[in-house]
């Protein structure tokens, strides 16, 4: 049997309905495990950063180290069976959805072991048998694709409910309200979850958003703001959220305060809209994988070297999955020809020009 | 025995849902109002309201919900009271169901059988925003199956299709012929009739010019056809029906047997249907066969406008595909082309 103990969360912030719970049960071993994963995510997005600078990494990459609570606490409040649809930030999701990281930065490199064959890249991830679906990279399209998936959930008479989870600089798109008008007037059960981070791309929620409390842009919606940098604050909240949503109420705002170390994408150092002070401040009083850390610690449910030795077990976990990544072939060069529609191929595919399209006689 | 389209749209849609629970209606006034044009008309009777949605004016948000919906295990048919409204939502049809089982690396196979659907083109008076045709438009993105429906039966077999289909489809409708009457065979009322997708349609065969056209203007392409045939021109009138994939062969194969082509569509000429056709015959050996330059009919390249007289000079008739055949058949080039 394993020990547990109970974690006070940081104050939340409601609308239209109740505060979750102020305090939460954590077992020994989930606290363990939020540790690993935060800090394979951190590993792994460390990683990316170096493979992008080696030039390994092409276009776009967005990555997580600094939000890992959030992803965590959604993985950790909600059920595996229920549906998820983030952003372009999606490296995190996918791993805990249970793909392989050897998969993830494959699919980063551009290579044939990628989750997405290559095709997709660093914002195109999926993993649809574990209903993650994505990886979408057009600001808020994926918020009513969320809705439709708790559309579907409700339509087939499951208990599932879909989470749709996007930015602060998404939270201003039309199709937001839209997608939460018509989850409110079904009843959807779907979570939509405001990532806010504090900047879309380099603009500050104060600049784009005429009200920045996310949690009450649903307006005739419920909502919860809680501290997106605390693991069992998010969790907490997630687990309220999904019960709400489970109990037939239809549809929720959540809205996690969270920080991202990196810039926007690769391409953003970050740091002509903010200053190194808030980023370091972030880092040494807020960090969501050393307030884990220290939870277990006052815990005694392991030693600050146990802790580094897990750390140590994720470094090498990447260091394999990147090196295994190198040493994958790019695609297939056939490839390029596949995959547009599921069924039978187009009888003519044209190429960059016409004797070397695809010919396929049906 | 004869059929409406729309009566045709109605019940492929009718017989797909009966046939399969998972197969549901959405849009704006499908159900209470029995659909703008009345194609939904009895299904929200049939099926109740959780198969026949409601829902309000906001296009980019049901679009989407729809596509989230075919991730979820749905099969959604998506109505658009016009495709001109789907502009509103175009992101969703070509980014997030288009492109998703290429970019997910076909791992998302059978997750978007969402079809897109509604009124297409011109109407009569009803002005620039409500008067466009986007068959080239949805016709140029891989990933999307796109249909142009010209008669009852293409109407009960595209539906059909498109509904089973895993793929996201567009099926492109035309209001002007939802009322018209068109003969169906036995065959068209059977429950599992279909159309293939890149199968077009001979709908008379010819030996001396070949008019490739698409929806309603294959109808007045036969008009044309009919008129020349008492001249003696024996016209070959080809139903496009599938815009993407394109039925290349049957097009490239009348034009070597007829060695002359005229192209007709309603929509503007640029980066049209017919643009795409001549291409296709310039880069295959048919342009070898041809006798004649390849003549396009289309709508007139401006906004529609709304006065009669002018919405006429937009809209192509048999009459222009009827000169334009002549000139064709003359052979040469027209004495007015320049530059």
């Amino acid at each position: 049997q394993c020990s547990t103990a109970t974690f006070k969360c940081s104050p939340t912030k409601v609308h239209l309905c109740e505060h979750p719970p102020s305090e939460i049960e954590i077992t020994k071993s989930e606290m363990m495990h939020y540790f690993r994963e935060m800090s394979r995510i951190r590993r792994m997005e460390l990683a990316s950063d170096m493979l992008y600078k080696q030039r390994l990494i092409r276009g776009f990459c967005h990555l997580y180290d600094g939000q890992e609570a959030v992803a965590m606490g959604v993985d950790a409040g909600t059920r595996p069976d229920d549906h998820l649809i983030t952003a372009y930030r999606c490296h995190a999701q996918q791993l805990l959805r249970g793909d392989t990281m050897k998969s993830i930065i494959a699919e980063m490199l551009g290579r044939k072991g990628g989750a997405a064959k290559g095709k997709g890249g660093s914002m195109h991830l999926y993993l649809p048998e574990k209903r993650f679906h994505g990886g979408n990279g057009i600001v808020g399209a994926q918020v009513p694709i969320g809705a439709g998936l708790a559309f579907a959930a409700k339509y087939l008479g499951e208990e599932s409910l879909a989470i749709a989870m996007y930015g602060d600089g998404a939270a201003n798109q039309g199709q937001v309200f839209e997608a939460a008008n018509m989850a409110a007037l079904w009843k959807l059960p779907c979570i939509f979850l405001c990532e806010n981070n504090m900047y879309g791309m380099g603009t500050s929620t104060d600049r784009a958003s005429a009200q920045n409390e996310f949690y009450l842009r649903g307006a005739y919606v419920a909502g919860i703001q809680c501290d997106g940098m605390d693991v069992a604050s998010s969790r907490a909240t997630m687990k309220y959220a999904a019960d709400w949503c489970r109990a037939g109420n239809g549809p929720i705002f959540v809205e996690m305060k969270t920080y991202r170390y990196h810039g926007h994408s690769m391409s953003d150092p970050g740091k002509s809209y903010r200053s190194k002070q808030e980023v370091s401040g972030y880092r040494n009083e807020k960090d969501c994988i050393e307030q884990v850390k220290t939870y277990i610690l006052e815990q005694k449910w392991a030693t600050a070297d146990e802790l580094k030795q897990i750390d140590k077990e994720c470094r090498k976990e990447v260091d394999e999955a990147v090196n295994w990544a190198k040493a994958q072939p790019e695609p297939d060069v056939e490839e390029v020809f596949s995959d547009i529609y599921s069924g039978k191929p187009p009888s003519f595919i044209r190429a960059t020009d016409y004797p070397s399209s695809c010919v396929t006689s049906q | 025995q004869k059929m409406t389209v729309r009566d045709a749209l109605t019940s492929g849609m009718d017989e797909e849902m009966e046939r399969d629970e998972t197969v549901f209606l959405i849009g704006e006034e499908v159900a209470e109002y029995q659909g703008a044009y009345k194609v939904s008309k009895g299904l929200l009777q049939k099926y109740g309201a959780k198969r026949v949605v409601d829902t309000p004016i906001t296009e980019a948000g049901f679009t989407g919900l729809a596509v989230g919906a075919a991730f979820g295990g749905l099969r959604p048919i998506c109505e658009y009271m016009t495709w001109n409204f789907s502009m509103q939502a175009i992101d969703h049809i070509v980014n997030s169901a288009g492109k998703i089982h290429s970019m997910s690396g076909g791992k998302i196979t059978k997750s978007c059988p969402v079809v897109f659907r509604g009124n297409n083109g011109a109407a009569k008076g009803v002005a620039s925003q409500h008067s466009q045709d986007f068959s080239a438009w949805y016709g140029s993105c891989p990933g999307l199956k796109v249909f142009s429906v010209y008669d009852s039966e293409d109407a009960r077999g595209m539906m059909k299709v498109a509904i089973r289909d895993n793929d996201p489809v567009v099926v492109l409708e035309n209001e002007l012929l939802l009322g018209e009457e068109f003969d169906v065979s036995p065959e068209v009322l059977d429950k599992d009739f279909t159309i293939e997708f890149g199968k077009a349609k001979i709908m008379k065969p010819g030996i001396d010019i070949t008019i490739v056209a698409l929806a309603r203007m294959v109808g007045e392409s036969l008009k044309a056809a009919e008129q020349l045939e008492k001249e003696g021109i024996s016209c070959e009138v080809i139903n496009l029906r599938s815009i993407r994939p394109l039925d290349r062969d049957t097009v490239i194969q009348s034009a070597m047997k007829t060695n002359r082509l005229v192209t007709v569509e309603e929509g503007w000429p640029q980066h049209g249907v017919g643009a795409e056709i001549c291409a296709l015959i310039m880069e295959t050996a048919a342009f070898d066969y041809l006798d004649a330059p390849v003549e396009r009919v289309t709508g007139a390249d401006v906004p529609m406008p709304y006065a009669a007289n002018l919405e006429a000079l937009c809209t192509p008739t048999a009459d222009n595909i009827y000169a334009a055949v002549m000139r064709t058949m003359r052979g040469g080039k027209t004495p007015d082309r320049q530059s």
